[in-house]
């Protein structure tokens, strides 16, 4: 973005307008020419977000038909998703499951990273070993026995965690690997002057963790809240083990894969139902755009 | 600390210490673990006529799959670098599908590549081509988890655009001076300039590739339903005829549909090993030609 943004400035405008029309005009298309294959590259990404729009607004017969452009527009296939499926309850279930995951991974991770990068005790080394091991483990190597531990917890204590979201959420709130790791990267970036200068001033570390840390990491911290808002919005395998089997508890994930076994072929309706649960996303990214490529710099580039 | 600790231990080192243990029994969740030895293993490799088919098409996806996503990602990554304007928009547009979340992508590709209705096969007809049967034909379900797979490289395309973006103009102008052209200043300029960064798209591709899992299950599930309003779940699970079972869709099977805890834990286990040996098979055969710019990265 930056090179864009600076290269365009550059260029005298007054020289633009100089030029007659029919040079202009050579010019655009010579660029056109020359970026066809990217352009002809971005449609093709472009095209299927275009064909699921068009065609969840067009009646059921329409869908099966050849024709592109609906006709009419049926506007009413957004308000029967809500009618026709318990649409309401799996949005309020993914929300519920999206937000108690993420405030208790934030809770958890931050002190945890924090004691990892900016305080020196016995096993930290050892410590931040197990947080490496555990990013690394495939999820398919842990599922068994924890699905095992939350059944068998489950006839000990009487309390159901298989068929709710419990077992999706509690974890979060000892940790999440991951955002241990995100927030350790940045934390270690902080200059130490900053705590030390607070210590000095009689600051407890908890208090250092709260005023200094927390505001300088908050681009960290928007980040990590994002990826684990993202993860929970679109998890599917693990709310399929736990509450495959009660609809009830079904986020939108799975109710959105269901959905068009609870509707016959209707797939003007499953295609704005698929559009409904794309929105929040992209439009999540367009409002925290700059968080998610800070949140990609640190995991990719200095990980 | 100490609660993050047992937390940890609870949901990280019980879970490894655990799957071990089970992998040697049989295990159903009602009845104690019996002790059965190798049993589980001998029959994964011995008996189960799932097996095979399910690690062939992980293979598949690993051979198949992964390089042609890392080839497209770094393709894309290119041509936006090379855009005079407009790199911000570009890398926009390339990089939104792959924040659709799996699902609605996948239930998006059914209806595109759907055989007689859906917009793909339509404009094949046009063109006077037969379009295949995609998601209903054993050897089209997989290239079009793959075509899907394409449309969501963005993430790995970032990476490439900044890694391109990064390599030093110095580097290029004096190659330019001793006469090279533009290919041979692709090859010897900017492949290795981002070489780690092909290592990391590969690694996590593989892994990401062992983990196959949302993308075959729905899509199975779908086109399964579509093919027969009264499909049972019990024989979705790798529609067509087994074309889309991965490995981990049949660990799935074995451990939540049939409730095999001990069977489904020899499966996790092979599957560490495996996904380990590869990992560590492809690092180390990168230092031929993986080439770090300066010491210290």
């Amino acid at each position: 973005m930056t090179s864009a943004s600076v290269d365009i400035p550059a260029r005298p405008a007054v020289q633009r307008r100089k030029l007659p029309p029919s040079v202009r005009r050579r010019r655009l298309l010579a660029g056109v020419a020359d970026h066809s294959l990217l352009i002809a590259a971005a449609l093709i990404f472009l095209s299927p977000f275009v064909f699921i729009t068009l065609t969840a607004l067009m009646t059921n017969e329409q869908a099966l038909s050849p024709h592109l452009w609906p006709h009419p527009f049926r506007w009413s296939n957004f308000a029967d998703v809500f009618t026709k499926a318990p649409f309401w309850r799996w949005t309020l279930n993914t929300m519920v499951y999206s937000s108690l995951a993420t405030l208790g991974l934030l809770l958890a991770s931050v002190p945890v990273a924090y004691a990892l990068s900016r305080l020196r005790w016995r096993g930290r080394e050892v410590a931040f070993m197990v947080v490496m091991v555990a990013l690394m483990l495939p999820p398919q190597v842990s599922v068994v026995p924890v699905y095992v531990f939350w059944s068998k917890l489950g006839d000990a204590t009487g309390v159901h965690f298989i068929g709710n979201l419990s077992p999706l959420i509690i974890p979060n709130w000892f940790g999440d690997a991951f955002s241990i790791f995100l927030l350790r990267q940045f934390f270690l970036t902080i200059p130490e002057e900053y705590l030390d200068a607070a210590r000095v001033d009689g600051c407890g570390e908890l208090r250092i963790l709260t005023t200094v840390v927390l505001r300088l990491a908050k681009p960290a911290i928007a980040a990590v809240a994002i990826f684990s808002v993202l993860y929970t919005f679109n998890d599917f395998f693990l709310p399929l083990l736990y509450v495959g089997q009660s609809p009830g508890h079904w986020p939108l994930s799975i109710g959105l894969s269901e959905f068009r076994s609870l509707h016959q072929v209707q797939w003007n309706l499953t295609l704005a139902a698929t559009l409904l649960v794309m929105t929040p996303v992209i439009i999540l990214f367009f409002l925290a755009q700059r968080a998610f490529v800070e949140g990609v710099t640190l995991t990719g580039v200095k990980g | 600390m100490s609660p993050w600790i047992v937390g940890f231990s609870i949901f990280f080192g019980y879970p490894l210490v655990m799957s071990v243990y089970l992998s040697f029994t049989h295990y159903d969740l009602l009845s104690p673990p019996r002790w059965v030895g190798l049993g589980n293993y001998r029959y994964m490799f011995g008996s189960d006529p799932q097996v095979w088919p399910a690690i062939k098409n992980t293979l598949w996806i690993i051979a198949i799959g992964v390089p042609l996503q890392v080839l497209s990602a770094f393709g894309i990554a290119l041509m936006v670098s090379r855009a005079k304007q407009g790199v911000g928009f570009f890398r926009t547009v390339f990089f939104l599908p792959a924040l659709a979340p799996p699902v609605a992508a996948t239930l998006g590709f059914v209806y595109l590549l759907n055989p007689e209705t859906g917009p793909v096969n339509n404009a094949l007809g046009h063109l006077g081509i037969q379009g295949p049967l995609w998601f209903h034909s054993p050897s089209w379900s997989k290239p079009a988890l793959v075509l899907l797979a394409l449309w969501g490289v963005g993430n790995t395309m970032i990476i490439f655009l900044a890694a391109i973006l990064d390599v030093p103009k110095q580097l290029y102008e004096s190659a330019q001076l001793d006469g090279a052209g533009w290919f041979q200043r692709l090859r010897w300029v900017t492949l290795p300039s981002v070489s780690p960064v092909i290592l990391f798209a590969v690694v996590i591709g593989v892994i990401q590739a062992l983990q196959y899992f949302t993308q075959a299950y729905v899509a199975a599930n779908v086109a399964a339903g579509q093919a027969s309003q009264a499909g049972s779940n019990e024989t979705t699970l790798g529609y067509p005829e087994n074309s889309t079972l991965f490995y981990p869709v049949l660990l799935y099977q074995h451990g939540f549909r049939y409730f095999n805890m001990g069977y489904a834990s020899a499966m996790a286990i092979v599957l560490l090993g495996v996904a380990f040996a590869i990992t560590l098979l492809i690092i180390v055969n990168s230092r031929r030609w993986v080439h770090y710019q300066g010491a210290t990265r």
